[in-house]
């Protein structure tokens, strides 16, 4: 902070006494913290290369890219990639389907613990909401790969969730073969392994919420009911509405890990997102080019969709992230 | 009037009850199914058309083979490798990160803060990542998995942010007594950090265990794959045959059900032992990272 002020000061004055000071300043800078700029060269460099050298690497997607002739020798044909991709059938599809889960998991996955908290907030018996809280978390811990390996095994014909419905009268099916239950699985899978452990936040919000209030209500005859509606649920709305902004501009950065894992060629006209089309165009069809300029496509997107559900959330609520 | 409210009140506490108790068996049940299958005798698992309350039949057969697989044992080896050396990285670098970055006289820091704050808002993408990670030689190497990710710069942050929060006064007396950086970092620094250090190390090494995409599209030599690549193969791929050779084919068939609720027990086993001693930890990170956000 004080360095801006004396940059500011400066800039007032001539402007070779201004480049003489900025010269002077930086050596003297230098001098004084050579030890931490030696400690930052790890991190730099780290960033340097495996973050801005892919995103200098992303020029292939304006360019024929052939491992041979390298980034810079590979002969450039324009916006050719982005054409190809805009015009092919996939690109109206996995937009869509990006959107969809996109949505459906906003809908129906983020209120989910918000929900979840506000029920062990009644609990008063404090052993039955540690057993809850256990509980629920647990899922969290279990890795990608085994959730969607029991996800795959209970969907199956003869599946734990089948014969659960078999119980009811209807007939075994694999689920995962049906493009029409694939949203579903997901996002009830996901509320599975994620409701306890998002549902923490929200408990921590609701600790601070002043206990006077809720006496006060009570000596107005409020029932328990109202007093969650009307005491409860506005103490931790600046913390869902928080949450509700980093949600939105992730919008597009849907779990494509979950989706690789989970889906086959049966599903992919309702599974197939922009990063898993990205992954099977790229790595595994080795169309480098336009993979890249598909994955070009997201994260501009993606840094749209940021800044603008930032400029809203500041002019809305006055929280945002810059 | 009152007794209205507190018999509406009762009615309120029974269907919170019954809500949560709901949960609480929708989450743990299908756990404690792969629990009574990785038991059950793999013939009588299979005729079985119900619903599993208890093991059915008795048999550690699946347990064994599992065991004696080759590439469980290889893949927790490779796994055990990467969350070691990947969390002693990842802490280093972001360590250093962080101390660098939360000192208040460096000229270039605001500069430094914006490029790094940038990546987190816009990458490459994956292609051009593994077209540096081949370009660096590291394809087809365990270090893949770990040294593109040294620093995630969310945690970085909440880093920093912390390492602000002590007080100068400390450095400048350590810095009288002629101490250097390295020192203030390494002696100061981080022996008061500790409760975020431990929620850190806790973070990276859980990504770690967990990861398996950034392996499956880096690493192609089989004695390399981590645990989940492993995994994957097996509940994913249902490729169990390799485990239950020198049976049958109806009986490979058979072994290969139970084999797979086996695995899902030897791979999750060590996790569900350690989460209720770290559960608080975790908390106290998904705090940290609520409140400095």
């Amino acid at each position: 902070m004080q360095t801006n002020v004396n940059a500011n000061a400066n800039a007032s004055t001539s402007a070779s006494a201004k480049q003489n000071s900025f010269k002077r300043r930086f050596i003297r800078d230098f001098m004084l913290n050579k030890y931490l700029y030696l400690m930052m060269i790890p991190v730099i460099a780290f960033y340097g290369i495996f973050h801005y050298a892919p995103m200098y690497g992303a020029l292939i997607a304006f360019k024929d890219y052939s491992p041979m002739k390298g980034v810079l020798g590979s002969d450039w044909v324009g916006l050719k990639n982005f054409e190809d991709f805009f015009n092919s059938y996939y690109f109206v599809r996995i937009l869509k389907n990006t959107l969809l889960i996109s949505l459906y998991s906003l809908i129906f996955e983020f209120p989910a613990p918000i929900l979840l908290a506000l029920l062990i907030n009644e609990v008063r018996s404090r052993m039955f909401k540690r057993v809850v809280q256990t509980i629920t978390y647990m899922p969290y811990f279990i890795s990608l790969v085994v959730i969607c390996g029991i996800i795959t095994d209970f969907t199956n014909a003869d599946g734990l969730i089948n014969r659960f419905f078999m119980l009811f009268g209807y007939d075994g099916q694999a689920m995962l073969q049906k493009p029409g239950l694939f949203r579903p699985i997901y996002i009830l899978s996901e509320i599975w392994q994620r409701i306890g452990w998002e549902s923490i936040i929200y408990i921590a919000a609701l600790m601070s919420i002043d206990l006077e209030q809720y006496e006060a209500a009570r000596i107005d005859g409020a029932s328990r009911f109202k007093q969650m509606l009307y005491i409860t649920l506005p103490g931790i709305l600046p913390t869902i509405a928080i949450m509700l902004i980093l949600r939105m501009g992730n919008l597009l950065n849907v779990g494509f890990e979950k989706i690789i894992l989970l889906y086959n060629p049966v599903t992919y006209e309702t599974a197939d997102v922009i990063s898993s089309f990205v992954y099977r165009k790229g790595l595994l069809e080795f169309g480098w080019s336009y993979s890249s300029a598909v994955g070009l496509f997201n994260s501009v997107i993606n840094l749209a969709l940021l800044i603008t559900a930032n400029y809203v959330s500041r002019k809305v609520s006055k929280n945002s992230l810059w | 009037m009152k007794t209205e409210t507190g018999l509406f009140d009762r009615a309120f506490d029974v269907v919170i009850y019954t809500l949560l108790i709901l949960l609480v068996v929708v989450t743990l049940y299908p756990l404690l199914y792969v629990l009574f299958a990785s038991f059950s005798d793999a013939g009588q698992l299979v005729a079985n058309k119900g619903i599993l309350w208890k093991p059915l039949g008795f048999s550690v057969e699946a347990y064994k083979s599992v065991l004696k697989n080759p590439s469980i044992t290889t893949g927790y080896r490779n796994t055990v490798f990467i969350v070691v050396f990947g969390v002693i990285v990842n802490l280093f670098m972001t360590c250093l990160g962080a101390y660098v970055l939360s000192r208040k006289n460096v000229m270039w820091n605001n500069v430094f803060m914006f490029i790094i704050l940038f990546t987190m808002f816009f990458g490459g993408g994956l292609i051009p990542l593994y077209l540096v990670v081949k370009g660096v030689g590291l394809l087809d190497s365990l270090w893949a998995t770990i040294l593109p990710f040294s620093i995630s710069t969310f945690n970085l942050i909440i880093m920093r942010t912390s390492f602000m929060g002590i007080p100068d006064s400390l450095e400048e007396s350590a810095k009288i007594d002629g101490a250097n950086h390295f020192t203030i970092l390494f002696r100061i620094i981080i022996p008061l950090s500790m409760p975020v250090i431990a929620v850190m190390i806790l973070y990276y090494a859980v990504d770690k265990w967990n990861g398996w995409f950034y392996a499956s599209v880096f690493i192609r030599s089989r004695d390399l794959f981590p645990l989940q690549l492993v995994l994957r193969e097996i509940l994913i791929a249902n490729s169990t045959d390799s485990m239950s050779t020198g049976a049958s084919a109806g009986d490979r068939f058979e072994i290969g059900e139970t084999i797979k609720y086996a695995t899902i027990m030897v791979a999750t086993i060590p996790i569900l032992c350690v989460y209720p001693f770290v559960q608080r930890f975790f908390v106290k990170g998904v705090m940290v990272g609520s409140v400095k956000g």
